[in-house]
């Protein structure tokens, strides 16, 4: 069975993107425009990994990860956190949060993949 | 991506709208976090996925409002007006540039720039942070794979590694995608159940990797993990020790070096009379998967050594070459007269004539197989001295072309190699003058400047395969065609495949070149070429695409003095095929070509085969037997019956030449004698087909 992945991002043309991109590669893909939606939608049906955007409104990437964390089910899952080049500060406090790996925007549809695969068996 | 584009378009537009009002509220009330954390957030999407969809310019300018407002967050700046005006001149410049119209001005972004510069608070923090930047995933795929090394590598992670969603598995089957890899886990540290925390990683892992990726690719699968584990890697074997003394370190070497053993605990070990590692492990001063681990590393060191040793030995005598031709025509005559004695054995009933025959064809047959390879030799030698012709020719016609190679280490018989050297310039001249096109040319249709010309060897079966292959303008089929016609060579309405039509340039008499320069033109055409290959019993192939360049595949046999053939009769005289080409025998029924209105075509298998009577070909008189066979070859990739009245069986064959006098029988290629002392003849199955 394809796995699961979701997309966190408030920006619409980079969820496309990371849609179209995992799509392509036969991964299921849910979208949400933030991490208080993302929360609410993994808390409705299950995923296996998840790949969310640092700053966004309502909630951002970090707390959206402290949140993941604490639920029994999303203990072990990969995240994935996308950030850009002036932000290495928050990828080290990302990774105390929970995050498995990151990614620095811009990225290649090519690296998005080889992350994926890298964490995710 | 243009849809993509399109999408962060649309999206950057309301963003901008948004960020408008965000700004004016911004203004009524300065300290309103909401409002600040919009203004970032939407700069702070159009820089990160302006610069994804290939809009730098905006990332780059919006970059600059974006620390501001970072700032502004962090409150080490106070929103006011000039800020919000700023922005606002900021915001409309984004705008300009989205549109693309050329309505941005660039004078006016760089004072915007220089303004909210100004504005920033130097952050000590900052710089440090940036000084102590994190890695990155480039998905870097070595493009000239490195020496290859040997490397024992150590991961430990931290207990917590579970916690973070990392799966240390996974970053092993990545190793192991890398090389030769042997992973020994160290379970010693697992506590008793009662102690044991389930969420916890108490495994640590040695893992030995034979790789050519080199340490930093190593480093980059553990990229993620880099502060939440122990990494060590140390290069155990550097790919260049040989063998001269050295021999791979002893098992209590390797673990002393790792602090796994002490000095001391080694030598009390060394004087009992068990092994080293058994003994350790029943003593306990070293766990089992430590001695697992370190022997596995001996183990794979040895085995690169001893690899090496092969090679390092291989070139150590010099013979004169004559000596060498001398020792294969002497193995010639021994393998005739072997083939006699193996005819009378079979008819004498004597147990121990049959025996010895036996051995002695069995000894002939090694002696034949290493004689042979005495004189094979490997083709790099010939390709690098190509990289001079290739500098040289490049420069004089101001090209730009790079010579690549692979499978130098293909062996292929002394003579072959020497008589290969001239086709192979003048395919590589060829390449050189008509194939690469000028850096501008080559530049205005997208490609790199620089072309390349690759030079592959490889084995296939009893040949060699040579393919010379650039990534030039490639052969318009279309040109070759109306320069046939015009030349006469084929008549203007003939039906042929493209494929056909590019091996016209192999016709003699082709030339397609416009001018005749001092490399190729010399009124020697791609025919001589094809003649040559074709007298070392070799063929030629010629794919081509048009702007994408030219791949020319030499086929050739690994030997000229002795092959493989297979004997069969015509008529009460003997033939030999080679026997590398042929695919299988079929039989024919004679009634068959009532049937088929005397055409000469086969179903074999569902698949149509046509065939050639060698009993017509060479105008034998003698009655056809009830039964036929048909021989099927391959040859240019296509499947070609040869009709013969028995198949005797394979025969080795010494090839001897026919001399001056029978210079005109071109589908003979040579002559083989017999056990019984009988003549056969050596067909050339590729000059009847061109017939």
């Amino acid at each position: 069975m394809a796995k699961t992945i979701l997309t966190a991002d408030d920006s619409a043309s980079m969820r496309q993107m990371v849609t179209f991109t995992l799509k392509g590669a036969g991964y299921e893909v849910v979208e949400a425009v933030d991490g208080k939606d993302g929360l609410s939608m993994i808390s409705q049906s299950k995923v296996d990994m998840i790949i969310t955007d640092l700053n966004m409104p309502n909630m951002d990437g970090i707390e959206m990860i402290r949140n993941v964390r604490t639920m029994p089910q999303y203990k072990f899952i990969p995240i994935i956190l996308l950030t850009t080049e002036s932000q290495d500060g928050k990828k080290k406090e990302g990774k105390a949060a929970g995050a498995t790996g990151w990614i620095t925007k811009p990225f290649k549809p090519e690296q998005l993949l080889a992350v994926v695969k890298k964490v995710l068996k | 991506m243009d849809v993509q584009r399109q999408a962060f378009k649309e999206e950057a537009y309301e963003l901008l709208a948004e960020l408008e009002t965000s700004l004016l509220e911004l203004e009524e009330t300065p300290d309103d976090m909401e409002q600040i954390g919009r203004v970032f957030r939407a700069m702070h999407t159009i820089k990160g996925s302006g610069a994804m969809f290939g809009f730098e310019d905006i990332a780059d300018f919006t970059h600059n409002v974006e620390t501001v407002f970072d700032q502004v967050r962090g409150g080490s700046i106070r929103v006011t007006r000039e800020l919000v005006n700023l922005t606002l001149s900021a915001r409309d410049h984004i705008k300009d540039l989205l549109d693309e119209g050329g309505g941005a001005d660039e004078i006016k972004a760089n004072g915007i720039i220089v303004s909210l510069r100004n504005l920033l608070v130097q952050d000590d923090a900052d710089e440090e942070a940036e000084a102590e930047a994190l890695p990155e995933i480039v998905h870097a795929e070595p493009a000239v794979p490195g020496p290859v090394v040997t490397c024992r590598i150590r991961f430990r992670p931290a207990p917590d590694i579970f916690a973070s969603g990392t799966n240390p598995l996974l970053l092993l089957n990545e190793l192991r995608e890398m090389g030769e890899c042997s992973v020994t886990a160290h379970t010693e540290d697992i506590p008793p159940l009662k102690d044991l925390d389930p969420e916890a990683c108490y495994i640590f892992w040695d893992i030995i990797l034979t790789t050519s990726h080199g340490t930093n690719a190593i480093k980059d699968v553990f990229i993620f993990v880099l502060d939440d584990c122990e990494l060590t890697i140390d290069i155990v074997d550097d790919g260049e020790r040989v063998v001269d003394g050295a021999h791979p370190d002893r098992l209590g070497e390797i673990l002393v070096r790792r602090g796994d053993l002490s000095d001391k605990h080694l030598q009390k070990a060394l004087e009992s009379q068990d092994r080293l590692g058994e003994i350790l492990i029943k003593e306990k001063t070293a766990s089992r998967a430590a001695v697992v681990s370190a022997l596995a590393e001996q183990e794979q060191v040895k085995k690169r050594i001893a690899q090496r040793k092969e090679t390092a030995v291989s070139t150590s005598i010099r013979v004169p070459a004559d000596k060498l031709d001398q020792l294969v025509d002497l193995v010639g005559e021994l393998v005739t007269v072997q083939a006699r004695l193996s005819e009378k054995a079979a008819t004498e009933t004597d147990a121990d004539l049959v025996a010895i025959a036996e051995e002695v064809e069995m000894l002939t047959g090694g002696l034949r197989d290493n004689a042979m390879s005495i004189r094979m030799l490997q083709i790099g030698t010939t390709f690098s001295n190509f990289k001079r012709l290739v500098r040289d020719l490049s420069g004089e016609l101001g090209k730009k072309i790079e010579l690549t190679t692979t499978g130098g280490d293909t062996e292929l018989d002394k003579t072959v190699i020497e008589r290969l050297k001239d086709p192979l310039v003048h395919i590589i001249r060829n390449s050189i003058d008509h194939g690469i096109e000028s850096p501008d040319v080559r530049k205005a249709a997208g490609k790199p400047e620089t072309g390349t010309i690759h030079l592959k060897a490889q084995h296939s079966g009893a040949n060699v395969l040579i393919e010379i292959s650039d990534n030039g303008k490639g052969i318009d089929a279309e040109v070759i065609r109306q320069k046939a016609t015009e030349k006469g060579i084929i008549p203007i309405d003939a039906d042929l495949s493209e494929r056909e039509v590019l091996n016209l340039i192999f016709s003699p008499g082709f030339s397609t070149a416009s001018k005749v320069t001092d490399l190729s033109g010399r009124g020697v055409g791609m025919d001589v070429v094809k003649n040559s290959i074709e007298a070392l019993r070799g063929s030629i192939e010629l794919v081509s695409r048009k702007g994408e360049g030219t791949t020319i595949t030499l086929k050739l046999p690994l030997t000229l003095a002795i092959i493989d053939g297979l004997l069969v009769t015509i008529g009460g005289d003997y033939f030999v095929l080679p026997l590398a080409s042929v695919d299988e025998c079929v039989e024919l029924p004679r009634n068959r070509d009532e049937k088929r209105n005397g055409r000469n075509i086969l179903n074999v298998r569902g698949e149509i085969v046509p065939f050639i009577r060698l009993r017509k070909e060479y105008g034998i008189q003698v009655d056809r037997p009830e039964l036929e066979h048909v021989v099927i070859m391959e040859t240019n990739g296509k499947r070609v019956g040869f009709v013969v009245d028995h198949v005797i069986g394979g025969h080795q064959t010494v090839i001897k030449n026919l001399g001056s006098a029978f210079k005109k029988a071109r589908d003979i290629s040579g002559a083989t004698i017999l056990g019984d002392g009988t003549v056969a003849l050596i067909i050339d199955v590729n000059k009847i087909l061109d017939f």
